[in-house]
């Protein structure tokens, strides 16, 4: 099996696997990167959501061989101690019931409050859609979304 | 109680030890062995029958208080207001408390739920309710012994001591130790002292039961990817496993193409099991292409010629509710409702649908187990409500006496009632057995829909007879569906008093799996009867609220619930122009719940604009997180009212992913949930569910009071919408 480098949450890090592979079987099996999660594996729960060059990406339908030579974040690498503005703000406001979804919620914020530091609720609504959430916090979502934004302002 | 029954149910401190997994202690640490005799007044009052040891605190010499969790923590934060409650009596410092996932030993950890027995399952919204005592009584049991070992040190009467956090005091000379220093002297009694439930704290004087500043333990390993669930674990050498299970529920596989599937990539074994074909690999995606490229013949199965729908359209459900032979059980017979009907001045009926829904948590099914080398124990990694039950269950799939295997309980990536049975960790067992290497289980989205177990789809057909006066006599309520029991809970109106009840079930086999589904019973049932009240009203020209308010006349803690949701929401206010307001009422283990939505449609689309929602769970541990759990129960109701919807089509489902088995997504979340709790000192109830059951009357009456069509079969797509506002023109 080919020899595939990666450069994931800053590290070069290599892997022996298919360049088919899902790239989410990359990083939960191979690197032991399980924050992201597996659940639909057909990219349309967002559960398994990573930054690829600064961009959600679904990491269950994201062959590796797509991948190389970009930056891949998960939310391992999001912050350096779990203090990024949408990871404080998920604390603050309590979001996570089981957590299943919550790597995927918070990356996908993360990259909206990057390219829209104030959006409204349509817009957050627009964009956190693609995440799934059973336990359904979504209210909380939307409330910490608005508080990471707010707290960006000052 | 027996003398034999006491001595029964003590553990000895030795027997403890050994029982809790051998758990050893760092040196200058302290253990304290709290054995709960519940005395006399406990049993009087007839909550316990049984006197075991249910908690575990250590205290090392720097303060440090390891408390035990024994619940199953799946996003309800059981594993936070669990210890909270016992911090509280023992009067801990709340920064001094470290929180750990307990043994999986019932006779200690379990509590008593269903019958006198000690269990660890953590269902039903049971797990504060459950524990909320024997927590207590053992907190208050570790102050009296870190009071009395002070006062030994002090030489002062033990009664002139009191606790602050994480100390003890002697007022009148100034004089204190911590816990942490008392800890270092003091000598564990062999037996511990009994504590009563009048030396237990004025719920007034509680300082950690009832705050809304302590976050849930969990929460921040859950914002950065540390949390670990089952199937985040990785050993070394693992392989991974997947079941290629029957479509149709009881057909049995043949694999037809075993050398094909055997001499694949990666492949190390293709494993007959009685409902599929299981495939062991060398990595995951190894696994799924195997499982992609199996073929299999499948013969029989119990659910055949099932079609869900022609059940509820083709009125099949209907014909058997109208069918005088068909008589089924009844689950409540109160006075003679038939004879009440007939006598009835004016008379209302109506039938009630809703499709089935499955569990569909998001992490999906999976379980590791680890045979150990010599074959005779081994370890599984799980997520289970009920791990007791799954170790016990590994350990005859394995044949190994339960003692033999150990189970870590990992974080459940949703629970919902899925995880309380075994059937994944079985597999698991069943797949190990055929390799010499530690294996991870998964199911796929697709395993999880298609060979779900769900919550019943149901008739509820309505009837109620009124009087001249336009009190209702009769009351008549008729589930016909599969799934039994599952059907019935909440069908009772425990807050609504009529003379003459009937609630009577009718069962019909479809050979399909179901199983408790978020409230069980509750939302199907909940929703029939919240309408039909909310259609009674109407047809007697009263207001719904003040209609809810006569029926529950007897009960005054539901009519301040009521009372509140009413004031909260501004009912009677008229809502804005293109919006309705609904109201409904219900009761989920043992907590009292009262909403009102505000709606508008959207090109037949329902929106949720609005929700108000009045709680009373007794004393509430974690306001906070009560809060957290009524939004989520609420929205994963609406989940069902609005979208969700399996159907089978010749025994088989024909939905398998999220893209054709919708869930509620963020869009349709309200621009306001505002939930009130009511203030109590009644024993905390249930949470987890409470919030769930009034949303489908709410929502189908606020679209009556906007439109005067009413809607009677969940979930209210926009199809449906559309399509029975149409009929109704
Ligand atoms: S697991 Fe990738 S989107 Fe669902
Ligand atoms: S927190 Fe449980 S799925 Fe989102």
């Amino acid at each position: 099996m080919p020899e595939i480098s990666l450069n994931v949450n800053g590290e070069k890090m290599s892997v022996d696997a298919d360049p088919s592979t899902p790239l989410l079987w990359i990083l939960r099996e191979k690197l032991g990167l399980t924050g992201p999660k597996f659940s639909c594996g057909i990219a349309v729960c967002g559960a398994c959501m990573v930054h690829v060059d600064g961009k959600t990406v679904p990491s269950c339908n994201t062959p590796v061989s797509e991948v190389l030579g970009t930056e891949i974040t998960t939310i391992e690498g999001l912050s350096e101690n779990g203090d990024h503005p949408v990871q404080k703000a998920w604390i603050e406001e309590q979001v996570p019931q089981c957590g299943y979804c919550q790597s995927g919620q918070i990356m996908r914020a993360a990259e909206l409050l990057a390219n829209k530091p104030n959006p409204n609720r349509q817009e957050i609504f627009d964009h956190m859609k693609r995440v799934l959430c059973r336990c359904a916090t979504y209210y909380r979502i939307v409330k910490a979304i608005e508080k990471a934004a707010k707290d960006g302002e000052s | 109680m027996s003398k034999e029954k006491k001595e029964k149910g003590t553990i000895s401190r030795r027997g403890f030890l050994k029982a809790a997994g051998g758990v050893t202690f760092a040196v200058a640490a302290y253990a304290l062995l709290p054995k709960i005799p519940f005395g006399e007044d406990a049993q009087a009052s007839g909550d316990l029958v049984e006197q075991t040891v249910t908690a575990w605190v250590r205290i090392d010499t720097e303060g440090k208080v390891t408390i035990y969790n024994p619940a199953a923590e799946m996003g309800q934060g059981s594993m936070t207001a669990l210890p909270l409650i016992l911090a509280e009596e023992m009067d801990a410092n709340w920064d001094d408390v470290v929180i750990e996932q307990s043994p999986i030993e019932p006779a200690i950890y379990g509590s008593v739920m269903f019958s006198n027995s000690r269990r660890m399952i953590t269902v039903g919204s049971r797990a504060v309710s459950g524990y909320f005592d024997s927590l207590r009584t053992a907190g208050a049991q570790v102050r009296k012994m870190l009071v009395n070992s002070a006062a030994k040190e002090m030489g002062v009467p033990a009664g002139e001591l009191s606790t602050e956090p994480g100390t003890v005091l002697h007022k009148s000379s100034g004089r204190k130790m911590t816990f942490g220093e008392i800890a270092g002297i003091m000598k564990v009694p062999e037996t511990p002292p009994a504590v009563s439930p009048s030396e237990l704290k004025d719920p007034k004087d509680f300082r950690l039961i009832g705050r809304v500043d302590i976050p849930r333990h969990d929460i921040p390993s859950k914002c950065d990817g540390s949390a670990k669930f089952a199937i985040d674990v990785r050993l070394p050498n693992m392989v991974y496993a997947v079941i290629a299970r029957s479509p149709v529920h009881g057909a049995k596989p043949k694999l037809t193409n075993e050398s094909v599937v055997g001499g694949m990539k990666g492949v190390i074994k293709t494993v007959a099991l009685g409902h599929g074909v299981g495939v062991i690999a060398e990595t995951i995606e190894d696994a799924l292409a195997a499982k992609a490229a199996v073929k299999i013949d499948w013969s029989g199965g119990d659910s055949k010629g099932y079609n869900s729908q022609e059940w509820m359209w083709a009125r099949k459900y209907a014909s058997v509710a109208s069918d005088p032979s068909k008589a089924g059980r009844a689950e409540e017979n109160k006075g003679n409702a038939d004879q009440a009907l007939a006598s009835a001045s004016k008379k209302y009926s109506a039938d009630f649908y809703n499709d089935h829904v499955v569990h569909a948590q998001m992490e999906p099914l999976n379980a590791v187990v680890s045979v150990a080398a010599d074959g005779k124990s081994a370890e599984v990694w799980a997520g289970s409500q009920a791990p007791d039950g799954a170790r016990t269950a590994a350990a005859a799939v394995l044949g190994f006496p339960r003692e033999n295997v150990k189970f870590n309980q990992m974080y459940l990536g949703g629970g919902f009632g899925r995880r309380s049975t075994a059937d994944y960790v079985e597999e698991a067992a069943e797949l190990a057995k055929h390799v010499k290497r530690p294996l991870k289980l998964i199911w796929t989205r697709e395993d999880d829909i298609t060979y779900g177990m769900m919550r019943p789809a149901s008739l509820q057909r309505m009837e109620a007879g009124l009087d001249a006066s336009g009190k209702v006599t009769a009351w008549k309520h008729t589930i016909v569906g599969t799934g039994g029991g599952l059907m019935t809970s909440g069908a009772d109106t425990q807050f609504y008093t009529f003379e003459n009840q009937r609630i009577e079930r009718r069962d019909i086999e479809h050979g399909i799996r179901t199983k408790h589904w978020r409230a069980v019973g509750h939302g199907p049932n909940k929703f029939a009867i919240e309408t039909f009240v909310d259609e009674i009203a109407h047809g007697e020209k009263k207001d719904p609220y003040k209609f809810r308010r006569e029926l529950m006349a007897n009960f005054p803690r539901a009519i301040k619930v009521l009372d509140t949701a009413a004031e909260m929401s501004g009912w009677g206010k008229a809502s804005p122009e293109g919006r309705a307001k609904g109201m409904a009422f219900a009761e989920r283990s043992g907590s009292l719940c009262a909403g009102v939505v505000e709606i508008s449609l959207e090109d037949y689309k329902i929106r949720v604009h609005k929700i108000w929602c009045a709680l009373d769970a007794g004393i509430v541990v974690q306001p906070d997180n009560v809060k957290a759990q009524s939004e989520g129960s609420m929205l994963m109701a609406l989940s069902t009212i609005l979208h969700e919807s399996i159907t089978y089509k010749d025994g088989a489902v024909e939905q398998s992913n999220f893209d054709d088995y919708h869930l509620i997504r963020i869009d349709d979340t309200p621009e306001l949930i505002d939930i009130k709790l009511i203030p109590s000192t009644e024993h905390p109830s249930g949470v987890g569910e409470a919030a769930l059951p009034f949303m489908g009357g709410a929502v189908s009456n606020a679209v009556f009071a906007l439109t005067g069509t009413r809607l009677r079969h969940m979930p209210f797509t926009r199809e449906r919408v559309k399509a029975t506002l149409e009929k109704s023109a």
